[in-house]
C-alpha cells in the first residue's frame, strides 16, 4: 500500500481532502475577484510537490517501515519525519516543533522512541521503523490506542501520535509504577492542550494490556 | 529546508578521521540531536556529514573501580548499567535528570560534552539579534560575548569525577583532562572546548573513586521535567564517624563550563556531615560570581542546591 494512508472512513482521506480544498480555493479566488468581491491576498496557496519529483543530488535510499521496505530517491539532508509525511505518505506523525522539543514525531527504531525529526533519513537504513500506522494490527487498534479513546486522552489530537508511540515504549520499558512515574518518562511529549490527566489514565489503563 | 551537505557513513576510527580530514566543514554525526537542531537554525553549516554510529564504541563498563563509557554509548543504555549506577550514582542520575526519554535514546555521549550554548543569539537566525540581561544566565565564567551557561548535566558530573576524554586524530590518541577539555568561552562564545579539528571523541573514562558510591546530582529547573537547569550541583562525600573527610562538587546552570567548585570542598573537610556544616562549607559558594540584576538569585540558589545535595550524599552514605 506505498502512497496511500490509511483512511478511518472510506472514500477521500483527510490529507486528499485538504489538498483538493486547497486546489480549490485558488479556484474560488479567482471567481470572487472576476466578481468584484475582495480577495484575501496575504492567502498562499502551496502547490503540492508532484509524486514523482526527485531532488538532484538524490540517493537511494531503502527505509524499511512498518515491516515494509520502501525504495525512496531522498536527499541527504532528509529528515526521518520528512521522508514519512512527504515521500512515503504516513502523516500520522507529526511535525510540532522540528527541532527535537514537543515529541510529536516520536517513532520506533529498532524498537526504541526517538525523534524522526532529528534523524536523518539515510541514517535509518537498514532500521526497522514503526509509525503510528504500524501498530494496530489489522483493524484491531493496539491496547494503547483503544486505551486513549476510552479515557478521552486528546483533545485537538495532533501531539496524539507521538504520544501513542511514546507512551507504547515507556510501558514497553517498564516506566508505568507510579503517575509521578509516568510523568517523568513521558515528558518529551507535550500536549498544548492539556489533556496530560488523561494522557496518563490511558498509559495506567494501557499498560497491563499491552506488555508486547 | 535547510542548506544541502554531503553524507558519508564509515566504518572504522581510520575511516571516519580520514573522511573529515579531506573535507573542509565535515562534522561527525552520532545521536544528531544537537547537530541537525542548530543545522535547521543555520547556527550549523556542515558541508558533509560523516556518520560515526557504526564505530564500536558503545560499551559501558565499570572494571576494577574504574568505568569506561564509549563515546557512541547512548545516554539512555549508559543510564540503564547497573554497575555504573553503583558506582558512579552521580553519573546515573545526571544522566536520567536530562532531556526527555526519546532524546536520551539517540544522543550519544560523546556528543553529550559537545552540546553548544543555548544562547538566545546563537540560536537565532537573524544576525541582528542582541542578547539583554537574562535570568538563566552564568554567573561564573562570563565575559562580553559569552553568558549562557554549559547545557551538561553528565559533563557536571563528570567535572565532579575528574574523568577523562578520550580524543582521535591522525596524529593520534591523547587523554584529556575533562578540566582541560572545557575552556572558558571568552571571546569565542561557541568554543567551548580545546578539542580540535577532526578530532574524534571515542571515549571517557572516570578514574576508581569507592566513595562515589556516596554521590548524588541535584538539578533544579523551572518545571519538573525535560529542562535545562538553572542551577544543578553533583557531589560525592566521603564521611567518617559524621564527618567529612573528602569531597567533591561541581555545579551546572551556573557557568560557561561545568564549574568546579573547590572552595567548598575545602571548606567541607572535617565539617560534621549535617546540615549545619553543609550550610557553612556552601556559603562561601558564590565566590567569585559576576551577577546582574536577574540572576544575582543564583548564588542563593547555589548555596542551597550544594546543601540539598551534600544531605543526600550523606543520606546514601547513612
Amino acid at each position: 500500500m506505498p502512497d496511500s494512508e490509511p483512511s478511518a472512513s472510506a472514500g477521500t482521506s483527510r490529507r486528499k481532502f485538504l489538498g483538493q480544498m486547497a486546489t480549490l480555493g485558488g479556484g474560488v479566488a479567482l471567481a470572487a475577484e472576476v466578481a468584484g468581491a475582495p480577495v484575501r491576498k496575504a492567502e498562499r496557496v502551496i502547490p503540492p510537490v508532484p509524486a514523482s519529483y526527485v531532488p538532484p543530488g538524490a540517493l537511494d535510499v531503502t527505509l524499511k517501515v512498518n515491516g515494509e521496505n520502501r525504495a525512496l530517491k531522498l536527499e541527504a539532508r532528509t529528515t526521518l519525519l520528512d521522508a514519512l509525511r512527504e515521500t512515503c505518505g504516513l502523516t500520522g506523525t507529526k511535525k510540532g516543533c522540528d527541532h527535537g522539543a514537543c515529541g510529536a514525531c516520536t517513532v520506533h527504531v529498532d524498537g526504541r522512541r526517538v525523534l524522526s525529526c532529528l534523524t536523518l533519513a539515510i541514517a535509518a537504513q537498514g532500521r526497522e521503523i514503526t509509525t503510528i500506522e504500524g501498530i494496530a494490527k489489522g483493524d484491531e487498534l493496539h491496547p494503547v490506542q483503544k486505551a486513549f479513546i476510552e479515557c478521552d486522552g486528546f483533545q485537538c489530537g495532533f501531539c496524539t501520535p507521538g504520544q501513542i508511540m511514546s507512551a507504547t515504549a515507556c510501558i514497553k520499558e517498564g516506566h508505568t509504577g507510579s503517575e509521578e512515574e509516568i510523568q517523568e518518562w513521558m515528558s518529551g511529549n507535550l500536549c498544548r492542550c492539556g489533556a496530560y490527566p488523561n494522557i496518563i489514565d490511558a498509559i495506567k489503563l494501557a499498560a497491563p494490556k499491552s506488555k508486547a | 529546508m535547510s542548506a544541502p551537505f554531503g553524507y558519508e557513513a564509515v566504518k572504522t576510527e581510520a575511516d571516519a578521521i580520514k573522511a573529515a580530514g579531506g573535507t573542509a566543514g565535515a562534522m561527525y554525526l552520532a545521536g544528531g540531536t544537537t547537530l541537525l537542531d542548530l543545522w535547521k537554525l543555520g547556527a550549523m553549516q556542515p558541508t558533509k556529514l560523516i556518520d560515526v554510529n557504526a564505530l564500536p564504541y558503545s560499551q559501558v563498563s565499570v572494571a576494577s573501580g574504574t568505568a569506561r563509557l564509549g563515546a557512541m554509548a547512548r545516554m539512555s543504555d549508559a543510564a540503564a548499567d547497573k554497575d555504573l549506577a553503583t558506582h558512579f550514582p552521580v553519573l546515573t542520575e545526571s544522566l536520567l535528570l536530562a532531556a526527555s526519554a526519546q532524546i536520551r535514546n539517540m544522543a550519544s555521549l560523546g556528543g553529550n560534552l559537545l552540546q553548544r550554548p543555548r544562547s538566545f543569539t546563537y540560536r537565532n537566525p537573524d544576525p541582528t539579534a542582541t542578547e539583554a540581561d537574562g535570568r538563566t544566565d552564568a554567573i561564573f565564567g562570563v565575559s562580553a560575548k559569552a553568558r549562557a551557561p554549559h547545557p551538561s548535566d553528565f559533563a557536571v558530573a563528570l567535572t565532579a569525577l575528574d574523568a577523562s576524554v578520550r580524543l582521535r586524530r591522525a596524529a593520534g590518541e591523547r587523554i584529556v583532562r575533562i578540566a582541560d577539555f572545557y575552556r572558558e568561552p571568552g571571546n569565542e562564545p561557541q568554543r567551548l572546548t580545546t578539542i580540535l579539528p577532526g578530532e574524534l571523541i571515542t571515549g571517557i573514562e572516570v578514574p576508581a573513586l569507592p566513595w562515589a558510591r556516596h554521590s548524588t546530582y541535584v538539578k533544579i529547573r523551572d518545571r519538573a521535567s525535560y529542562q535545562f537547569a538553572i542551577v544543578s550541583v553533583a557531589v560525592a562525600l566521603r564521611i567518617e564517624n559524621g564527618v567529612v573527610r573528602e569531597s567533591r562538587v561541581a555545579a551546572g546552570g551556573v557557568g560557561t563550563r561545568p564549574w568546579r567548585l573547590p572552595l567548598v570542598e575545602a571548606a567541607l573537610a572535617d565539617k560534621p556531615a549535617e546540615v549545619a556544616g553543609f550550610e557553612e562549607a556552601a556559603a562561601i559558594a558564590g565566590e567569585g560570581a559576576k551577577t546582574h540584576e536577574l540572576n544575582a538569585y543564583k548564588i542563593e540558589l547555589l548555596k542551597r542546591t550544594v546543601v540539598r545535595a551534600c544531605l543526600k550524599a550523606a543520606a546514601i552514605a547513612g
